[in-house]
């Protein structure tokens, strides 16, 4: 923002203070809410392509070359349809949930640096504000829930509270390891400290735990099959947006995806170094490179949440419930050792193998306290 | 300190509900997430099915049997075809007795192969499961197309036989399915069995004791699963079921996880008898040369023929006056019967059991509601 407001005045001096203030202000955010409608879009597009062909099918490909003009079809549709609002329900909120969960989604992108020296705000609590606020969107689903005065609604809500509340206490924990190890809560600064050969943070043993933590709970905090409970269609019809047609649908299908793009963009600043990677720091094009790469550490996550989401059942809501308090909130506890651990060994050798003795044994006992239902292996008997 | 009243919710699952297998209503009263009381409400699709049955010639009610279970044409052709064959003593003729076996097989292989995957998608797998045994059942569907005409409504069997012979072509074409089957049902396996979250979502889930099991008249795979080794083609030796070498299995938890693998297993089973089938297969006529289209009527009496159905026992109660309809025709179902314990399997489970509860005792509402 404020490198846009300085080139502004450099170029541009007879322009207001105030406009070139404003001008600082809106660029950054128009960049960042076209780049990623447009990579929603693209979301859209890849996942039900990559569904189909998980499951047999071709996936969309009638609208467009390959079918890539199906968002836009599906866009158009949605815009088109009959906004229906239950007689029952409460109107100002059933219309405010929809909006309520796209922007969340969209705030927490203020803090996501996407390219070498491109961040809209470089805050120095930025990742705080973005895990605070990505937890805002619970409160829309929740509203959702409650005013459509459905049962199904309700009970979608229900559990999306239960779940989004318990997968923020490891998400957290999980992320303090990460600003332990940086010394700082500025995304940039995370970034920054992943620097040099393997300094990325997945690399490291309480990072790898820490990683796999905070991919899982981002999975469950979004709603992603295995953890897509609050929306279980074969359970509860469609969880919390029963009751939503037309447009305020389609926001909320956007508030999941953009949620969806930016827990991934943050898994990817925290753990997978950001923009960094081989030609991040070219002089002119470095900017044009760490994109790429930031975008194409982003289409991992993205990938695997789709793979997810083809190839996996959804677990009952205890079993969602006991895993993060049971299994995965201890954990990262123990991850939170292991990196003092390592913080304060005599040298880097000794601060690995401690610290990834002690995970080892920590991930062990943890399996086997939890396995309290153990997996019958059944037999069958043959009569001829 | 005051205590906070709680509620009971009263939540009717269907009859417009993505995972009740049509239009089939659950009255469900939950204490926040847990059954505590669960009504099946039948009926949405009640078609007066029998009462038409009794409206028409007795060949004539042959393609409405198709209509009972949509997935399983065949064997509801065979099982009227049975029954009036009893009543009015046609000898079936050894070539027809073999197509029927496989046609009844390759429809078992169908319907086991669609009710494993619809569980799957009742767990949330989000269809992929079921599309990959959607592929398969293409297959079947294409040569059931080829020999009667007809993908699923097939309206086939005769009495006395079937309606077309099969010609070495189709034979080919039968064989060919029943070859790749297993590499199927090995993938599916694979992919499914050892799954940790599809064990965490069956195993202990809608158990179903074995006295339940019989007091409620509960049979096919359902039974089987809760250790009642009672199987119809065992038991009645019907058709030429005893010249085949195969094995019934019996699983002995009851539980949702039993249901789904005796299906699995079953299918392997079937592959066996498809093998020897297809080999055995003798030449001759494939209908009865004293079986009349027109003018068919049955000697005054009644009979019940049953056959084991993919869902269970299938039967057709038949009263005949003499003349050319029956007086009385009923239909034993097996998903209706089946249905009728659901509620003391889902008690105490949650919501989401109580879903995969009923899709593992795969009902198909053609037949439930007639």
């Amino acid at each position: 923002m404020d490198a846009i407001y300085k080139l502004i005045q450099h170029y541009a001096p007879k322009i207001p203070d105030l406009l070139a203030l404003a001008l600082a202000v809106l660029l950054p955010i128009a960049i960042v809410m076209g780049v990623f409608l447009t990579v929603f879009a693209l979301l859209t597009w890849v996942e039900r392509k990559a569904l189909g062909r998980i499951q047999n099918r071709r996936g969309p490909n009638r609208v467009g070359p390959v079918g890539l003009f199906q968002p836009v079809a599906d866009g158009l549709k949605l815009l088109t349809k009959e906004d229906i609002v239950p007689a029952a329900a409460d109107k100002v909120v059933h219309f405010l949930a929809p909006v309520l969960t796209v922007v969340p989604a969209f705030m927490v992108l203020a803090v996501v640096p996407v390219a070498k020296g491109f961040v809209p705000v470089d805050l120095n609590i930025g990742v705080l504000f973005a895990l605070a606020v990505s937890t805002g969107s619970v409160l829309a689903l929740f509203m959702a829930g409650w005013a459509s005065r459905n049962k199904f609604s309700l009970l979608g809500a229900m559990r999306s509270v239960a779940q989004v509340v318990s997968y923020e206490v490891p998400m957290v924990m999980a992320a303090v390891v990460i600003l332990m190890a940086a010394g700082t809560l500025s995304s940039v600064g995370i970034v920054e400290a992943q620097r040099g050969l393997a300094g990325w943070f997945v690399f490291k043993p309480w990072g790898l735990v820490a990683f796999v933590i905070f991919q899982l709970c981002a999975m469950a905090e979004v709603a992603r099959t295995p953890f897509d409970l609050p929306e279980a269609e074969s359970e509860i019809v469609a969880g919390y947006h029963t009751e939503y047609s037309g447009f305020k649908f389609a926001l909320f299908q956007m508030g999941e995806y953009v949620a969806a793009i930016t827990m991934g963009g943050i898994t990817v600043t925290m753990f997978l170094g950001g923009y960094l990677g081989p030609g991040s720091d070219l002089p002119k094009i470095g900017w044009l490179v760490s994109a790429g790469w930031f975008f194409a550490k982003l289409g991992i996550i993205v990938v695997i949440n789709i793979w997810a989401r083809g190839t996996w059942p959804r677990v009952r809501v205890d079993q969602l419930l006991g895993f993060a308090w049971k299994l995965l909130l201890p954990l990262a506890l123990v991850n939170i050792v292991a990196m003092a651990i390592w913080h304060f060994a005599s040298n880097k050798l000794v601060g690995w193998g401690a610290s990834a003795v002690v995970l080892a044994v920590a991930i062990v006992a943890l399996v086997k306290i939890n396995t309290g239902q153990t997996f019958e292996k059944r037999s069958y008997r043959f009569i001829s | 300190m005051s205590t906070i009243e709680t509620q009971m919710l009263e939540v009717s699952l269907g009859p417009q509900h993505p995972s009740t297998h049509g239009v089939f209503r659950m009255d469900v009263v939950l204490d926040g997430e847990y059954v505590v009381k669960l009504k099946p409400v039948m009926g949405y699709l009640h078609r007066n099915h029998e009462q038409i049955g009794e409206k028409m010639t007795w060949l004539g009610s042959m393609p409405y049997t198709d209509r009972l279970d949509y997935f399983c044409s065949m064997t509801n052709n065979w099982a009227y075809a049975l029954s009036v064959e009893k009543m009015a003593g046609i000898k079936v003729p050894e070539r027809a007795e073999y197509i029927r076996v496989i046609m009844a097989e390759l429809t078992r292989l169908l319907n086991h192969a669609c009710a494993v995957g619809f569980l799957l998608s009742d767990c949330g797998a989000w269809f992929t499961p079921v599309l990959y045994a959607l592929r398969e059942r293409e297959r079947i569907l294409d040569f059931f197309e080829t020999v009667s005409g007809a993908r699923m409504m097939c309206n086939y069997m005769r009495f006395g036989g079937v309606r077309v012979d099969l010609d070495e072509q189709s034979l080919a074409m039968a064989r060919a399915i029943v070859a790749r089957w297993p590499a199927f049902l090995d993938e599916f396996e694979k992919l499914m069995t050892e799954n940790e979250v599809l064990l965490a979502r069956t195993q202990r889930v809608g158990i179903l004791p074995r006295e339940l099991a019989i007091n409620a008249s509960v049979s096919g795979p359902v039974a089987r699963a809760s250790g009642v080794a009672y199987d119809i083609r065992k038991v009645d030796k019907y058709g030429v079921y005893d010249r085949f070498d195969f094995r019934v299995p019996v699983g002995e938890t009851g539980d949702t996880f039993d249901r789904f693998m005796i299906r699995i297993l079953e299918m392997r089973e079937s592959v066996k008898i498809l093998h020897q089938a297809l080999r055995d297969i003798p030449s001759g006529p494939c209908i009865a040369p004293e079986s009349k289209l027109r003018g068919f009527k049955v000697p005054a009496g009644d009979g019940y023929g049953r056959i084991e159905s993919p869902k269970g026992e299938l039967g057709f109660y038949l009263v005949s006056e003499g003349g050319a309809k029956p007086y009385r025709y009923h239909v034993r179902p097996p998903s209706f019967v089946n249905l009728t314990i659901l509620e003391d399997m889902c008690l105490g489970h949650k919501v989401a059991d109580a879903i995969i509860i009923l899709g593992s005792i795969d009902i198909v509402l053609g037949e439930v509601d007639r």
